[in-house]
C-alpha cells in the first residue's frame, strides 16, 4: 500500500472530461459511414488506400520525432491517425500506392512536422498531401473509378468538360449523376467525396458531441448554394444546380471535416464566419471561372493561410468594452 | 540550344552588374557617420552581449563608453579589469578596478538532508512554482530546484545536478554577468568575492525560521544558534531573523566559522584540507577502550 | 427564462454533497491561530501582548489605513504567543495564539440569538458599526466591507445586490445559511437599504437550491423592497460582474467596479455578519465552513471559530480518508490547495474540500491544438491561449494591452482546455509581470 504525497497546485483543481484524444477519435467514428459507403462501392481498394495513408503517416510521424526531432512520441495521440484517414479519403481508389506513400511523408513531414507539430501547422495537412499530389501527379489523381468499374469523370468534372465543349447543361443529360445518386454515393470520386448522406450522419454526429459548431460548414454550404444559385438562375444552362454543387465533389467532406480542423481555423465565431465565407466564395470561383471542376481544397489552404489574420482582428467581445452609457 | 545558354548567362551576369553598382551608390549615398572609437571598443569588448554591464549588448555599451565623459563606474564584468583597462587606455578616461566575483548557491539542502514532503503539479518553472507555492519541502526559503537560473546563463557555467535537485555552478566559466542573480525568485545566488585561488567561505542557508523548525525541515540548515558570530575574530557574521550571515569584506578566510557548525551549514570552497599535525594529536588523547581492538604489528606472539 | 450571463462560463459538476445538512456547531479548538491579514489591503495592527486575558469579541489587532480591517478574538483565554503560522501558500505569516478557557462558559454557546427585527442604530451608526467589528467580504475575497459600504455622493447607487450564488461546486455554506437565518438576512439587507439609503435589493441565488429560493419569496411576499432572482447554473454565476449584469443586465466597464453602473454588492454570509453586528453587537469572529468530499465519512457543514486550525475540522468529520491527494481551501475552482492541515480558517474560508487521485490529478500538458475553447468560455472575454504564450515569452507589455488584468482568474479555461494546458498558471503569472512592470513604470 503506497501512500502517496499530498499533491499542491494551482486552481482550478478539477478538470472536465474533454481531452484533446477524445476529440480526435470522435473524429474518426464520424467518418465510419462514409468509409463503410466507400468500401461498399469500392471494395478492398477503399480499405487498401485507406490503410497505406494511416500506416504511412503513422510511421513517418514516428521516424520524424524519434530520429530527426530527438523528441517525444506523439503518435498515439490520434491526429496522425486522423491525417491519414482524411488524406485517404482526397485519393481516388485506383492511386498507385507508392504515391499515397509519397502524399503522406508530404503531409505529416511538410505540412506538419516541419511547422512545429500538432498545434504549430498552418495548413491543413491532409489538404495539403492531396493538393501536392493533384499537381504532381495529375493523371492517376483525376482516373476516378466509376461504381461499375469503368473509370469516368466525377459529376462537376463531367459538366466542367461538357461545357469546355459548348455542351449545355440539358446536352449533357444522363452523363450527370443524378441527386439522389450523389446523395446516397453511388457516383465517381475520391474515397470520402461520395455519399453526401454519409458524411451528412458523420457531420451531424460531430455537432452534437460539440466537436465543431455549425458557424463553418452551415455557413460554407450556405454560401455556396447562396452563389451557385444565382448564378443558375440567371442561366441554368451554363451553370449548374445549387443541388449538385453542394452534393458533389467534395464539398460536403470539405465542409464539416476538413475547414473545421480545429488547428487550422479560426477561434472566434465571428472569425469562423468570415473564413468560411471567404471558403465558399473562392470555392465556388474555381469551379465556376477556373480551371479545376473541384475547388474546395485549394479555397481551404487559400483560407488558412489568412486565419492568423482573421485571429488578430477578430478578437472576442471584451466584457465590459462596449458601454454606451454608464446606467442602462 | 547554345543560343539560350549565352543568352542567359549575359542576362544574369549584366543583372548581376547592375545590382552591384546600385549597392555600392546606395551605400556611399546613405552613408551613416559613426565615430569609429565606438568600432575599437567594441572590438575589445568580449561579445558576450549579456547585459552584465547594465547595457542591452556590447555595440550599445560600446557608445556608452565612447559617450560619457566619466567613465569610472562603467564595468564589463565578463571582460573584467583586463578589458577595462585595454578600453581606458583607448579612450584615455579612468576607469575602476574591481575585484572579480563569481555566482554563488546559497541552499545545501539536496534532496537527501531536505525531504520533499508534498508534490508539485503545474509548469516547471521557479517562477510560477514560487508564485503557487512554498515549495515541496517543509523549507520556503530554500531552492526549487526547476532550473530558471540553469537556462538563463549564457556561458555555460551551470547545470542541474539531478542527484541533488539543485544547481551546480562552474565558477570558471562563470563571468559574473549576473543574470541568474536576477532569475532566481528567492534570491538564493549572490555575487561573492573571487578571492586568489577562488577560495570562499559563505552560509549555505537562507533559512529565517527558528532552529528547530528549520532543522526539521533541513539537516543542513542554519539554526540561528550564534556560535560562529562569536568565534568569528574579525565581526564579519552577523545574526538576523536566526539566519547567520558572513560578508565577503570583512572575512579573512580564517575557517574558524566552518567546524563549530553544528550543521556544517557554512560552506568553504577550494581549501586544502585540515593539516596532518592536528589530526594526530586527537588521535593520541582517545583513550584505548578496549585492548582487543588494538592491531599491534609490532608484538608477534610466536611458539617458540 | 433563468436569468444569466451571456459570455462564457462552464458548468462542472455540482457535486452539493452537503446541501442537505443542517449546520453543526464545531467543538471549542483547544487554541486558535489568528493570522493578522485576513482581508485584502493593509494587515492589522497587533494591540495585545503574550499572557494577556482576552475575551470572545475583544478587539486584538487594529486596522492600519483605509483598505484594513479590525480582527478580534473567537474565543475567550490568555495570547500565549505571536507568532508565524502556515498559511494557505504554505509561507509563514504573523499570527496571534490564543489558547481557550475552557472553564469559561461563554466559549460553548450553541444557541443562536433570537430574531430581533427593529433596527435602533442610524444610517452612520451602522457604517462605523461594520468597521469597528471587522467585517470583510465572505464570499471569499475578504474586501473590507467599510470601504465597499463608503459610496462618495456623486456615485449614483440605485441597488443592492446580495450574492447568494455559490456557484463553486461542493460548497454548501451559503446554502444552508440562506435555509436556516433567512429571517435574520432579510432584516440584515434591510440595515444595510437604511444605512445605504436604498430602497432596491435584488438577492441573486442559483436554481440548484430551489428550497432557498422558494423560502425567501415567501419571506419577502409583502416587501416592495427586497426582490428574488433564480439564475441560470452556471459558474461563475457568483463573480460579482457576472452577477451584475444577469440581474440587471449592467456590464461593469474595463478596470471598473460596481458601483460604476450604481450597484453595490455583497454575500449573504456578509450580510448576516451585519446582522449579527448591529442588532446583537456581535464582531466577526465566526463563520460557517464547509466540510466536504466524496471520500470522507460524514462531510457536513460548521460554525467555526476563526482561528481553528483545519486539522480540528479534519477531525471532527471523520480524519482524512485513505487515498487522499489534495486538500484544498475553498472550493474545486478557485480555492488554495494546502499541504499542512495546520492551516487555520480565516475570515476568507468557506470549505475544505478533500479530494482524491482521480478527481486531483493534473493531466499532462500537451501542445495547443487552437480548439478555441478556452476563448468560448472565458466570461471576460479575454483569449488565454495567447495570454498563455505571450507569458511563457515574458511579453508583459502586450498581455496588459490584451487586458490581462480583467482576468477575475475563475479558472475556467484551464478546466476545459482538451490539451490539459495550465492557462491559469501562467496568467496568473503575466498578470503578477504586467503589475511589477507597471510599478515600476511609476
Amino acid at each position: 500500500m503506497s501512500s502517496q504525497p499530498i499533491v499542491i497546485s494551482a486552481s482550478p483543481h478539477v478538470h472536465s472530461s474533454r481531452t484533446s484524444k477524445k476529440l480526435m477519435y470522435d473524429v474518426i467514428i464520424a467518418l465510419i459511414p462514409a468509409f463503410l459507403v466507400s468500401v461498399y462501392v469500392f471494395g478492398l481498394n477503399a480499405l487498401l488506400v485507406t490503410a497505406v495513408a494511416v500506416v504511412s503517416c503513422l510511421l513517418f510521424e514516428f521516424l520524424i520525432q524519434k530520429y530527426l526531432l530527438k523528441s517525444e512520441i506523439t503518435i498515439g495521440d490520434g491526429s496522425a491517425l486522423l491525417t491519414g484517414i482524411l488524406l485517404a479519403f482526397n485519393l481516388p481508389p485506383e492511386l498507385p500506392i507508392w504515391m499515397i506513400v509519397v502524399g503522406s511523408l508530404v503531409a505529416i513531414g511538410v505540412a506538419k512536422m516541419s511547422f512545429g507539430g500538432l498545434g504549430f501547422n498552418i495548413f491543413n495537412p491532409a489538404l495539403v498531401g492531396r493538393v501536392f499530389l493533384l499537381i504532381s501527379f495529375t493523371g492517376p489523381m483525376t482516373k476516378w473509378t466509376l461504381p461499375d468499374g469503368i473509370t469516368g469523370a466525377t459529376a462537376l468534372g463531367t459538366i466542367k468538360e461538357g461545357l469546355m465543349f459548348g455542351n449545355t447543361i440539358s446536352d449533357l443529360g444522363s452523363k450527370i449523376p443524378s441527386n439522389m445518386d450523389m446523395f446516397l454515393g453511388v457516383t465517381g470520386g475520391s474515397i470520402g467525396e461520395m455519399s453526401a448522406l454519409a458524411l451528412i450522419i458523420g457531420g451531424l454526429y460531430l455537432l452534437i458531441r460539440k466537436v465543431i459548431s455549425w458557424h463553418i460548414p452551415i455557413t460554407i454550404l450556405f454560401v455556396i448554394g447562396l452563389m451557385t444559385g444565382i448564378f443558375w438562375m440567371v442561366n441554368p444552362e451554363q451553370y449548374a444546380s445549387p443541388l449538385i454543387h453542394i452534393l458533389s465533389g467534395g464539398a460536403l467532406l470539405g465542409a464539416f471535416f476538413m475547414a473545421t480542423d480545429l488547428v487550422t481555423s479560426p477561434m472566434t465565431k465571428r472569425g469562423m464566419i468570415v473564413f468560411a465565407i471567404g471558403i465558399a466564395v473562392i470555392t465556388v470561383v474555381i469551379r465556376l471561372f477556373g480551371a479545376y471542376p473541384e475547388g474546395i481544397s485549394f479555397a481551404i489552404l487559400i483560407m488558412n493561410a489568412f486565419v492568423p489574420l482573421i485571429n488578430s482582428n477578430f478578437k472576442p467581445r471584451r466584457f465590459g468594452a462596449k458601454i454606451k452609457s454608464k446606467i442602462v | 540550344m547554345t543560343d539560350s545558354v549565352v543568352y542567359s548567362v549575359l542576362l544574369l551576369a549584366s543583372l548581376g552588374v547592375i545590382a552591384a553598382i546600385v549597392l555600392y551608390i546606395v551605400s556611399k549615398k546613405f552613408y551613416v557617420y559613426e565615430n569609429p572609437l565606438i568600432a575599437d571598443v567594441e572590438d575589445i569588448l568580449p561579445a558576450a552581449n549579456c547585459a552584465g554591464c547594465g547595457s542591452p549588448g556590447c555595440k550599445s555599451f560600446a557608445e556608452k563608453l565612447v559617450n560619457s565623459e566619466d567613465i569610472s563606474d562603467l564595468f564589463c564584468p565578463v571582460g573584467g579589469n583586463d578589458v577595462m583597462k585595454s578600453v581606458a587606455e583607448l579612450l584615455g578616461k579612468e576607469v575602476t578596478e574591481k575585484d572579480p566575483t563569481v555566482a554563488v548557491l546559497r541552499c545545501q539542502g539536496s534532496c537527501d538532508v531536505r525531504p520533499k514532503t508534498t508534490e508539485f503539479q503545474g509548469p516547471r518553472t521557479c517562477a510560477i512554482s514560487s508564485m503557487v507555492y512554498s515549495g515541496e519541502t517543509d523549507c520556503q526559503y530554500g531552492c526549487l530546484g526547476d532550473g530558471d537560473c540553469v537556462k538563463v546563463c549564457k556561458f555555460d557555467a551551470m547545470y542541474m545536478d539531478e542527484k541533488t535537485g539543485l544547481p551546480v555552478i562552474i565558477t570558471d566559466n562563470c563571468t559574473s554577468c549576473g543574470a541568474c542573480v536576477e532569475e532566481c525568485p528567492r534570491d538564493i545566488i549572490e555575487m561573492r568575492p573571487k578571492n586568489k585561488r577562488d577560495l570562499k567561505i559563505f552560509v549555505g542557508c537562507l533559512n529565517e525560521d527558528k532552529g528547530g523548525i528549520a532543522k526539521k525541515a533541513c539537516a543542513v540548515a542554519c539554526i540561528g544558534c550564534s556560535k560562529c558570530e562569536d568565534i568569528c575574530p574579525k565581526d564579519a557574521i552577523t545574526m538576523e531573523n536566526t539566519l547567520a550571515y558572513i560578508d565577503p569584506v570583512l572575512c579573512t578566510l580564517c575557517r574558524k566559522c566552518v567546524p563549530v557548525c553544528p550543521t556544517n551549514s557554512i560552506i568553504e570552497t577550494n581549501f586544502p584540507p585540515p593539516k596532518v599535525k592536528k589530526v594526530e594529536k586527537k588521535k593520541e588523547k582517545k583513550p584505548v577502550v578496549k585492548k582487543e581492538e588494538i592491531v599491534e604489528p609490532v608484538k608477534v606472539k610466536t611458539d617458540a | 427564462m433563468l436569468k444569466t450571463f451571456p459570455l462564457g462560463g462552464v458548468h462542472p459538476p455540482e457535486n452539493k454533497l452537503t446541501a442537505g445538512s443542517k449546520i453543526k456547531v464545531m467543538s471549542v479548538p483547544k487554541a486558535v491561530y489568528i493570522p493578522i491579514s485576513q482581508h485584502i489591503g493593509i494587515p492589522s495592527e497587533i494591540i495585545v501582548n503574550k499572557k494577556d486575558k482576552v475575551v470572545i469579541g475583544q478587539i486584538i489587532a487594529k486596522s492600519q489605513g483605509f483598505v484594513s480591517a479590525n480582527i478580534h478574538s473567537s474565543v475567550a483565554g490568555t495570547v500565549t504567543k505571536i507568532d508565524k503560522v502556515i498559511n494557505s501558500s504554505g509561507y509563514k505569516q504573523q499570527c496571534i495564539v490564543i489558547r481557550t478557557d475552557v472553564k469559561d462558559e461563554t466559549n460553548f454557546v450553541k444557541e443562536p440569538f433570537p430574531l430581533k427585527k427593529e433596527i435602533e442604530l442610524s444610517s452612520e451608526e451602522i457604517l462605523q458599526r461594520v468597521s469597528d467589528f471587522g467585517i470583510v467580504g465572505l464570499g471569499g475575497a475578504t474586501f473590507p466591507s467599510h470601504v465597499k459600504l463608503n459610496i462618495n455622493k456623486e456615485t449614483n447607487i440605485d441597488c443592492l445586490i446580495i450574492n447568494g450564488v455559490e456557484c463553486e461546486p461542493y460548497l454548501t455554506c451559503d446554502h444552508r445559511l440562506m435555509l436556516e437565518r433567512a429571517e435574520e438576512i432579510i432584516v440584515g439587507v434591510e440595515i444595510l437599504l437604511k444605512a445605504l439609503n436604498l430602497n432596491r435589493a435584488v438577492i441573486g441565488i442559483e436554481n440548484n437550491k430551489k428550497d432557498a429560493i422558494a423560502n425567501f419569496k415567501k419571506i419577502t411576499d409583502n416587501n416592495s423592497k427586497i426582490q428574488i432572482a433564480a439564475l441560470k447554473v452556471k459558474y461563475p454565476q457568483g463573480s460579482e460582474k457576472q452577477l451584475v449584469k444577469a440581474i440587471l443586465n449592467r456590464e461593469v466597464p474595463v478596470g471598473g467596479l460596481p458601483s460604476d453602473v450604481g450597484v453595490v454588492s455583497l454575500n449573504v454570509g456578509t450580510i448576516f455578519a451585519v446582522y449579527e453586528a448591529i442588532q446583537h453587537n456581535k464582531p466577526l469572529t465566526d463563520r460557517v465552513v464547509t466540510v466536504t468530499g466524496k471520500k470522507l465519512e460524514n462531510p457536513s457543514n460548521y460554525w467555526v471559530k476563526i482561528g481553528t486550525p483545519i486539522k480540528d475540522l479534519i477531525e471532527e468529520v471523520g480524519g482524512l480518508p485513505k487515498g487522499t491527494r489534495k486538500l484544498i481551501n475553498g472550493g474545486p475552482m478557485m480555492g488554495k490547495a494546502i499541504k499542512n492541515t495546520d492551516v487555520p480558517v480565516t475570515k476568507g474560508t468557506s470549505g475544505v474540500l478533500v479530494i482524491d487521485e482521480e478527481e486531483a490529478s493534473r493531466g499532462k500538458a500537451e501542445n495547443c491544438i487552437r480548439c478555441g475553447e478556452c476563448v468560448t468560455v472565458c466570461p471576460m472575454g479575454l483569449e488565454p491561449h495567447l495570454l498563455m504564450s505571450l507569458s511563457e515569452r515574458g511579453l508583459f507589455e502586450r498581455m496588459g494591452k490584451e487586458d490581462v488584468k480583467t482576468c477575475v482568474e475563475c479558472g475556467s479555461c484551464s478546466y476545459v482546455c482538451p490539451s490539459h494546458r495550465p492557462l491559469l498558471d501562467y496568467i496568473r503569472f503575466g498578470k503578477n509581470g504586467v503589475i511589477k512592470l507597471e510599478k515600476a513604470k511609476n
